[in-house]
């Protein structure tokens, strides 16, 4: 009744491919980015924001960034956490060597140094697929995680070789170091995540976007129509780890404050790869659902008994928290192989004829 | 839609939705001067964090039943697990918060380093007990930071004295080779410029090999080893990395007790599965082991007799539980001391900071402890957050941990110079300036 499309009719081919052709849609997804700039820094407490809201959006960028290649582009990878390291430490090196340049070029300068790293590792996708690629994906992981342990350089010859985020300001406002606010960090990740969630959703319904799917979906029919490989892969790699490697600069400026190569372990390239799987593969909506399920369900599980005033062990809790999110990622898989996403467009769809479904 | 599809989206959205609002459950406003405990009794690091949890919340326990808490204030504690994480440290010590910490024991360098500037700001003290930031040591730069009874790099130091004390003497270190296996992270890498300024002082050839987390794979390392045969080996090891190396020692015929282990190393975990090949394994420590002491029986008694030890009885005495013991206790201590300055009430973090600072542990307060022969007397001050802590040998002889060194005192003249320098440079990236300590009362 609320959600329905009649009468809006599109009378130019602008209006006709816009992202969100419905009104209803545009609305709604406008007040929710507007929400989510405003809300959470007004009415949520610092834990929400420190310990829930800012991974969540760290985690949905690196995902994002890993769904148009996987996802999008077909291609798997397990160096995420890699490239997300690369972002991290080209952040730190830039911004303690050029400490009056804008953070948020920082930012984007060491996107590019991810992305041209991951146009390297990206290079053996042209001649093997799949598990394969995947293996050799691994070997960039392992790669850079030992690079930046072995070389001192990368950490400013630090002995600890941890890394810390310097204190820098945008518009006179303290967006990372300690003294920072976990607000102003937020609208941070926020600004930066919205506006690369449309340049991915403006991508993957270009040119560029259906390259990638044909090369997903059948690669030498691809070639045959004119899609260059090479190049299309390439690019996929590229912009993906460029993703990755901002979701890691953010890692450390906007979430952790300091940092280790223990961080950016196989284990984020695997949370990451789960983000992606669960909220559902060639999804930009996917990649954020996915994030949410990763980042919430833990701490849910963890805090439950809590809540219901059932004071565990803290060693009993933990592993029934292991449990019982491996379960609940089994059920899911299960009960909805698609994703998250998919789930959303069922609803959508049965809004649609809500409330006279026939 | 199916039913289970309904079901799965119901759970969701619980989760949610429900999720963080848990987390943000104000406190009950508890009576008592509140300590979060940051323990891992699951993932690769719980042999070394199950008896420095039990040690620490049995002695609290202590304190509570047999004086009630400090001075008549009870102390109320919550376990986080962080899985040695340091990610998941973050989001404990953010749900803790909440509840007005005095201090906070991160046990783990890496969720120390994270700690280190978040905790100035929201003024709750970072003891560090013998490990995090060793550059914090230099209480000028880092107020909010203690580290005492000592630190890695003056553990570092005291293992060379001792092996020069073997060898016969420091200069006969000359030509000798050491080799350091570390657990390839900021703890395990925190003693290696302090062994290279050793090495360039005393002329031995120093090997570093690092062991990636979490350390179940050495056999490369233990190659190599082989090949350089060391006359000395220190290990920085920490969870399951330990056992491993002390397997593979024993497997590759290295003389056990050339073999150091640093204070985090030397525990009974690290050593029982490698069964007889672990005789002789040498690790260091600052307190005793074993529970010849009074304030053992007095746990027995008030705790473990009630019926609320956190452990076994058995497990009482490994020197990872003990540790637990002196860390618990040299917190209570510290907020003795301040209460000493602002009455017997649930102090703040600034006052229990003072605390900290005009801390001073003498024979007589440990003999009254019921530690005597424990640990050794402590006093900190304003500029040296370490107290300079003298270190102690254990070795291992099947069955138990026994001491076999005088406390060995650390190179203070090579140890503090580079303590200072570091300390302005891990200040400035911080933005922090140096303290004027006597404008401090």
């Amino acid at each position: 009744m609320i959600y329905r499309e009649t009468g809006q009719f599109k009378s130019s081919y602008a209006s006709d491919q816009a992202i969100f052709p419905i009104v209803q849609d545009r609305i709604f997804v406008l007040l929710a980015v507007a929400a989510a700039f405003v809300m959470p820094p007004l009415v949520a407490s610092e834990y929400w924001l420190q310990a829930v809201l800012i991974p969540l959006l760290i985690y949905a960028l690196a995902a994002l960034g890993l769904n148009l290649l996987t996802g999008y582009a077909g291609q798997v990878s397990l160096g995420t956490g890699g490239f997300m390291a690369v972002g991290a430490y080209a952040a730190f090196k830039l911004s303690t060597s050029f400490p009056q340049v804008n953070i948020v070029i920082v930012f984007l300068l060491s996107g590019l140094c991810a992305a041209l790293v991951g146009l390297v590792f990206g290079i053996p996708s042209l001649r093997i697929k799949g598990f394969y690629l995947a293996v050799a994906t691994l070997a960039a992981q392992f790669f850079l995680i030992w690079l930046f342990n072995k070389v001192p350089w990368f950490v400013n010859y630090a002995s600890s070789g941890t890394i810390t985020a310097p204190t820098r300001t945008m518009f006179g406002v303290m967006v990372t170091g300690p003294q920072s606010s976990a607000g102003a960090r937020y609208v941070m990740a926020m600004a930066l995540v919205a506006l690369f969630a449309l340049v991915a959703k403006n991508l993957v319904r270009g040119r560029v976007g259906r390259s990638w799917m044909a090369i997903r979906d059948r690669d030498i029919a691809a070639e045959i129509i004119g899609v260059r490989p090479m190049r299309t892969k390439l690019l996929a790699f590229a912009i993906s780890s460029f993703y990755c490697g901002v979701a890691g600069a953010e890692f450390v400026f906007l979430y952790l404050g300091s940092a280790e190569t223990t961080a950016f372990d196989i284990n984020l390239s695997f949370l990451v790869l789960f983000m992606v799987i669960i909220g559902g593969l060639g999804s930009v909506l996917g990649s954020f659902l996915g994030a949410a399920f990763i980042v919430l369900v833990p701490i849910f599980l963890t805090n439950a008994p809590h809540l219901v005033g059932l004071p565990l062990p803290v060693a009993l809790q933990k592993q029934i928290e292991l449990m019982v999110f491996g379960a609940l990622i089994i059920f899911f898989l299960i009960v909805e192989p698609n994703g998250l996403a998919r789930l959303w467009q069922v609803a959508k769809e049965k809004l649609r004829l809500w409330p006279f479904p026939h | 839609m199916t039913r289970s599809r309904i079901a799965l989206i119901g759970l969701l959205a619980l989760a949610v939705v429900f999720g963080p609002l848990a987390g943000t459950v104000p406190a009950q406003q508890s009576q008592g001067i509140f300590i979060p405990l940051l323990v891992y009794r699951t993932g690769p690091y719980a042999p070394s964090g199950i008896p420095i949890a039990n040690g620490f919340v049995d002695y609290f326990t202590l304190l509570n039943e047999r004086d009630g808490g400090i001075n008549g204030v009870k102390l109320v504690w919550e376990e986080c697990e962080t899985q040695y994480d340091t990610k998941q440290g973050v989001e404990c010590y953010e749900r803790l918060k909440g509840k007005n910490p005095v201090l906070v024991n991160p046990y783990s360098t890496g969720i120390t380093y994270t700690l280190i500037p978040k905790a100035a700001v929201d003024k709750v003290v970072v003891f560090s007990m013998g490990y995090g930031m060793t550059a914090a040591a230099d209480g000028r730069w880092f107020p909010w930071v203690f580290s005492f009874p000592t630190t890695y790099w003056s553990q570092a130091s005291a293992v060379i004295r001792y092996m020069g004390q073997q060898e016969g003497g420091l200069e006969k270190l000359k030509g000798k080779k050491i080799a350091h296996i570390y657990h390839n992270s900021p703890y395990g890498k925190e003693a290696n410029p302090t062994l290279e300024e050793l090495s360039r002082k005393y002329g031995f050839e120093l090997t570093l090999l690092a062991v990636d987390h979490p350390g179940q794979e050495q056999k490369a390392t233990w190659l190599q080893v082989r090949r350089l045969n060391p006359d000395w080996i220190f290990v920085s090891g920490w969870g399951v990395m330990n056992q491993v190396a002390v397997k593979e020692a024993a497997a590759t015929g290295v003389k056990m007790d050339h073999l150091i282990g640093n204070w985090w190393s030397a525990n009974d975990s690290d050593v029982v599965p490698a069964g007889e090949g672990a005789k002789g394994y040498k690790g260091a420590t600052f307190h005793a082991p074993g529970t010849n002491f009074r304030v053992f029986q007095d746990i027995v008694k008030h705790v473990y007799d009630k019926g609320k030890g956190a452990a076994k009885k058995e497990d009482m005495g490994a020197p990872l539980y003990n540790r637990g013991v002196v860390n618990a206790m040299l917190s209570a201590e510290a907020i003795r001391t301040a209460m000493g300055k602002y009455g017997n009430k649930v102090l703040t973090g600034e006052q229990v900071r003072w605390g900290f600072e005009n801390f001073n542990l003498t024979e007589q307060r440990l003999e009254q402890l019921g530690m005597k022969g424990f640990t050794h007397p402590i006093k900190v001050s304003c500029e040296d957050h370490e107290g300079n802590g003298p270190v102690l040998i254990q070795q291992w002889d099947g069955k138990q941990w026994n001491l076999v060194s005088e406390w060995i005192q650390p190179m203070r003249d090579v140890v503090r110079p580079k303590v200072e320098a570091a300390a302005i440079e891990e200040g400035k990236k911080l933005n922090y300036t140096q303290r004027d300590c006597s404008k401090e009362k």
